[in-house]
């Protein structure tokens, strides 16, 4: 599993981050950091659900 | 590779398309994507406006970065209503974005679901058992409130009544295209726009007058105007005047006003027109909120029937129909030249309805959001009501709560038909912000008392 973030698109709501903290972050005034591109099978409910309610639909779960 | 000419649209007088984008722009940027494909043309007084349709060319209007196609220059509707020479300390995307991480971020939502579900309580508390509203009043009038409240602050809203809203409408009525001309031409609109901005002034201005006798509130009371009042320069003098602060109100209020205001209408209607869709959902909020679950809780959840009729409210209607942006420099898009200067444009209106996309185009089925389709989703260029890319609306996400809290309260308690044959209800496109025609009334009523408890 590997988390592919358009930055064209990321508008910094932040929503991702809220689902899995530890996977994402976004800076007060900045665009979102994967922290962790290729996270653990055990955080997968959480990133598919920040996938899901991005706003401006900027993630994709890309499977390996 | 010698690059084509986009190819101009019949049609067109001495003033090229005007006439026509200010009575019937939908018909005349269909025509452009019927005969001239993604990339068309049509001229305004002179000026060039490449429209795009198509996910390609849109994407491409989406992606293309900022330094080469300007957003600022291509409203000039827009200057006489934010005020002229009004100075602010930010460029408008920096001001948008400013906005952005303070009232719009996620974490602000839930207290955004609750304050707007108490002012849809606040406006139907003086309804009777029965009655009728004329829906663009109504629905411009609660979010007046509901903006102003989630914008700028409790305190701000609480001092603001009727009139704000009916000034704010004379604002958005005062967007005639003829604007691209000369925003100051001698018309009625451009006139009931300058007077209805002055008299808003006016109104900020006496709202400040009493604060700043009464003297600064408590610090946890503190509104944005009291903020924006406090502020001094080294000199110890205020720095914006009522002129400049009702500016700022009017730019933050715009984006969310007319536009949240007439999908709720347009959601309704079309909920009204297809009793079978509105029967689903009143069941869905009904078992939502059966226990008796709080509205801030529920509208930040998944409201999927809803939420679908919203999406399909908004492809159908979408509440701005033409996205511009002008062109610095020279450009090429999928081989047509787009000369410097020209605008170039992006239409919901059309490329919402392009059929390739959305099988049944022209008609209401919510069905069309849920899975496996989810025509929103797949069609990322094309499924355009809140733009795309790097201007797309950042409203978006609070629009939809917003919607969701109002149909949570209006239709948990209250049961709606409409007072009209269902054609008749339509949109006004004379002017560039759309708003829906008169008449557009419907009927309320009471929900009965075991319905309401069930």
């Amino acid at each position: 599993m590997r988390i592919e973030a358009d930055l064209d698109l990321c508008q910094g709501h932040a929503m991702c981050a809220l689902e899995a903290p530890g996977v994402f972050s976004v800076p007060r005034k900045g665009k979102v950091t994967v922290a962790e591109p290729a996270p653990p099978e055990s955080q997968r409910s959480a990133v598919e659900a920040a996938v899901r309610f991005c706003p401006t639909q900027a993630l994709r779960l890309l499977e390996d | 590779m010698t690059l084509l000419e986009p190819r101009l649209v019949s049609g067109g007088a001495a003033d090229g398309h005007l006439e026509e984008l200010r009575h019937d722009p939908i018909a005349l940027m269909r025509r452009v994507r019927d005969e001239c494909g993604d990339v068309g043309r049509f001229d305004l007084a002179g000026r060039p406006v490449i429209l795009l349709s198509g996910a390609d060319a849109n994407e491409y209007f989406f992606r293309a970065p900022d330094e080469d196609l300007d957003q600022a220059g291509a409203y000039p509707f827009m200057t006489p209503i934010f005020g002229e020479g009004v100075v602010f300390d930010a460029s408008p995307e920096r001001r948008r974005e400013a906005l952005h991480n303070q009232a719009l971020r996620g974490d602000m939502m839930r207290g955004h679901a609750q304050t707007i579900a108490d002012e849809v309580g606040r406006m139907v508390a003086g309804w009777g058992t029965e009655g009728e509203i004329d829906l663009l009043d109504w629905f411009a009038e609660l979010t007046i409130y509901t903006s102003s409240a989630c914008l700028i602050g409790a305190r701000f809203r609480s001092q603001l009544d009727r009139r704000f809203a009916e000034l704010y409408h004379d604002l958005e009525q005062g967007t005639d295209a003829l604007a691209f001309v000369d925003p100051y031409a001698p018309i009625e609109s451009f006139r009931r726009r300058d007077q209805a901005r002055e008299a808003l002034v006016a109104l900020v201005g006496q709202i400040m007058a009493v604060r700043a006798a009464a003297g600064p509130p408590a610090r946890g009371d503190r509104d944005l105007l009291d903020v924006l009042m406090s502020v001094r320069d080294s000199g110890g003098t205020e720095v914006f005047s009522a002129d400049e602060i009702t500016g700022m109100f009017i730019s933050m209020m715009f984006a969310g006003h007319h536009t949240s205001s007439g999908t709720a209408a347009w959601t309704l209607i079309e909920l009204l027109r297809n009793p079978a869709c509105l029967a689903e959902v009143v069941t869905e909020l009904d078992g939502r909120y059966a226990g008796g679950a709080d509205v801030s809780f529920e509208a930040l959840r998944e409201i999927p029937r809803l939420e679908s009729a919203v999406k399909e409210a908004l492809r159908l209607h979408p509440p701005l129909i033409l996205l511009l942006r002008a062109a610095t420099r020279e450009l090429e898009v999928l081989g047509y030249r787009i000369p410097a200067g020209a605008l170039l444009g992006a239409t919901p209106a059309i490329s919402n309805r392009i059929a390739a996309d959305f099988p049944e185009p022209d008609a209401f089925r919510p069905e069309r959001y849920a899975e496996p389709r989810q025509e929103d989703l797949v069609n990322r260029w094309t499924w355009i009501p809140f733009g795309a890319g790097r201007h797309r609306c950042v409203g978006a996400n609070f629009a939809m709560i917003q919607l969701k809290a109002i149909f949570s309260v209006l239709l948990r308690d209250w049961s709606f038909e409409l007072a009209q044959p269902p054609g008749s209800y339509r949109n006004d496109h004379s002017k560039m912000v759309v708003q829906l025609a008169r008449p557009c009334v419907v009927r309320y009523r009471r929900r009965g008392g075991a319905e309401a408890a069930a």
